[in-house]
């Protein structure tokens, strides 16, 4: 990697730019204490004591959600790539339909604390859980490296830090940061995280939209003739295909990533289980109501933001914002309406956007810590080595040191990790959990026939075969860009793996479910359809 | 609690509810408000879903196989690509807005009456 492509940004803000990360790092930490001190029971460390209400939930859901990759990701995409960015954000967006309209409340009602618990209501409890442990923890790390890595290069990026051993102690810094939310502050600290996060990343993403759209006169038309004019690309900044689509392969390449996207959201077990802190349903589904509203706004804003970088900020060849692959456009979009360079309006709002960038990355590792640990205490220890009769005190004890093992991991995991795609991280995250996750939740909510062996196969056929497609794709070798750009082992021509991996993991839930012989399941469907659907039996909310 | 009467806890979470739970669970099951209340999320949710999908996936391939469709410009410098996208926003906001509608007044009554029922029935 070459390090010294990566211009600092203006130095002018820098200790500006630090003060306000300090600022940031103690907010958060003084709500993670706090949190530590109202949180007593499991309720309370996996699920936030369920106290959460639909509003407050909704700003946590996008605060989760929206990680750096899709705050200074996608705008960056449409600063270099004009239309073509834009499309991440609308399978980002249509997702959520998915999780309304077939997942959020009936999980609320019908789980407890993990993704697994959904399942194991008909399921025998060890293999179901073991599989649904498996690829939340795959899902969460390679979801948790995208961002970690993302971390050393914006910080790096961001206060203009160039060299590769001062990246990798700034990796070393969120990852603490990280395991002491998670480890003392359990859900309910890492929720008020995701909801400071979110006023910050809405406040922050107003205030630039707005200053953009004053530059131009409220003219969207005007925005983006000034773009496409600038950006060197004429009309074709505008239309499809700078980015997608280029060949034939590229445009089923493009296929694959949009149903990975559209579908992977609502089997991204981090999402999942903010669910469960809500004290019903009918909070649940407020909050999807409301991360849709935040979520939708969001992305519309983040069009203003990368038009307005490429019509304001340089993007050409050499340009800070190509050399970062599009990440420093909204910061230097946000320098650039509050001033410029060297101004005081503008070293502010380059400050005060880079603390939000520094916030975003700090609340969705903490999400993903959290979930992982929890999977590892409440389905591996509790239940399927413990057969659930471990104590609350010893699986609380266990979720502490797992948040600290997870931790720890994705740390040495995140230093090599480096030379990574981080988009392809992100990527692959999303198409295990739609083609491992999502069939199986849908199975057993809505098919009476599904059993054990479907959902054990789903999950594994799903998950192995997405991570054996990429691992035989252009992402892992034989191009230029490859992860090992020498050698050419790749036959799947595809980089997204969803297209096949998808339907596969489907296919899998259908054939080991009819050659199972199990019928307990099938009994128990109905009572899991009335749990699900009326809430009887779910799960309280815990009175302090 | 555990309830030792029921099947092993190898066979599932719901082994773990009293036996009784497991009979108000099948009573509600067949009583004709459940059946309704599945029927109306039913018909909201399924039909919801495949056209929001299809209408996600005609925009994906448009961007792919239609592209001089796309091209065309609306009004200047805006073109039927961008206004589809912007109107993917609307759809989900639309969706999302009817879905909520018909979930406080279709299906939230009914939820509740047969919930209420249960916590009865149980003694919760």
């Amino acid at each position: 990697m070459n390090t010294a492509m990566l211009v600092p940004l203006a130095t002018g803000s820098r200790a500006l730019t630090i003060s306000l990360f300090l600022a940031v790092v103690a907010v958060t930490l003084y709500i993670t204490f706090w949190a530590s001190r109202h949180s007593k029971t499991a309720a309370d460390y996996y699920a936030g004591g369920r106290s959460f209400s639909g509003f407050q939930n909704g700003l946590a859901v996008s605060g989760d959600y929206m990680s750096a990759a899709s705050f200074l990701g996608i705008s960056g995409a449409i600063a270099l790539y004009g239309y073509d960015g834009f499309l991440y954000s609308i399978g980002f967006l249509v997702a959520w339909l998915v999780a309304l309209l077939l997942i959020a409340e009936l999980l609320r009602n019908s789980g407890k604390y993990t993704m697994a618990d959904q399942l194991a209501y008909r399921m025998r409890q060890t293999p179901v859980r073991s599989a649904a442990a498996t690829s939340t923890i795959v899902v969460s790390i390679f979801y948790l490296l995208a961002q970690m890595v993302g971390a050393g290069a914006l910080v790096g990026l961001l206060l203009g830090v160039t060299s590769p051993a001062l990246k990798n102690i700034v990796i070393v810094l969120v990852g603490v940061l990280m395991i002491i939310y998670v480890t003392f502050g359990g859900m309910k600290g890492t929720t008020w995280v995701q909801i400071v996060k979110a006023v910050m990343l809405m406040v922050g993403t107003v205030v630039i939209t707005f200053l953009v759209l004053v530059q131009f006169g409220f003219n969207l038309s005007e925005l983006l003739g000034t773009a496409a004019e600038k950006s060197g690309k004429g009309a074709a900044f505008l239309e499809p295909g700078l980015l997608y689509g280029k060949d034939l392969v590229g445009k089923f390449d493009f296929l694959s990533l949009g149903l990975a996207l559209v579908l992977g959201t609502a089997g991204l077990p981090h999402i999942l289980i903010r669910f469960y802190t809500t004290p019903t349903a009918h909070a649940a589904r407020k909050s999807v109501l409301w991360a849709i509203g935040l979520i939708g706004s969001f992305y519309l804003m983040t069009l203003v933001l990368g038009f307005g970088a490429a019509a304001l900020v340089p993007t050409g060849d050499g340009s800070q914002i190509k050399t970062s692959a599009g990440n420093a456009a909204s910061p230097l979009l946000a320098q650039a309406v509050g001033g410029g360079e060297g101004t005081i309006g503008g070293s502010i709002l380059l400050a005060v956007i880079s603390a939000v960038a520094f916030a975003t990355i700090l609340a969705v590792v903490a999400g993903l810590t959290l979930t992982s640990a929890s999977s590892v205490a409440h389905d591996l220890y509790a239940n399927v080595i413990k057969k659930g009769e471990a104590s609350e005190r010893s699986e609380l004890i266990v979720v502490r040191i797992a948040a600290f093992g997870i931790g720890a991991i994705a740390i040495l995991l995140a230093i090599p990790a480096q030379r990574l795609n981080i988009a392809f991280l992100v990527a692959l995250a999303f198409a295990v959990a739609a083609s491992a996750n999502l069939p199986a939740l849908l199975y057993n909510l809505f098919w009476k026939r599904f059993n054990t062996r479907g959902a054990v196969f789903s999950i594994y056929g799903g998950l192995i075969m997405a991570v054996l497609l990429v691992t035989f794709s252009p992402v892992v070798s034989g191009t230029p860009e490859s992860l090992f750009p020498s050698v050419d082992f790749a036959w799947f021509p595809l980089k997204n793996p969803g297209l096949v991996s998808i339907p596969f993991g489907f296919l899998c839930g259908f054939v080991g479910t009819l050659i199972s012989k199990e019928i307990h399941s099938a009994e128990r469907y109905d009572e899991l359809s009335v749990r699900a659907l009326t809430g009887a039996g779910a799960e309280k909310a815990v009175m302090h | 609690m555990v309830d030792r009467s029921a099947p092993v806890y190898e066979s599932g979470e719901a082994d773990r509810l009293p036996a009784h739970d497991h009979e108000v669970y099948n009573t509600i099951a067949q009583e004709s408000d459940f059946v309704e209340l599945r029927k109306r999320y039913g018909s909201f949710a399924f039909p919801a879903t495949i056209a929001f999908m299809a209408w996600y996936i005609l925009y994906i391939v448009c961007n792919n196989w239609a592209r001089n469709f796309m091209n065309i410009e609306v009004l200047p410098n805006i073109n039927v690509a961008l206004v589809w996208g912007l109107l993917q926003f609307v759809s989900t906001f639309a969706i999302a807005y009817f879905y909520a509608r018909h979930a406080r007044k279709s299906l939230d009554p009914l939820s509740s009456k047969l919930r209420d029922e249960f916590d009865r029935e149980t003694g919760r």
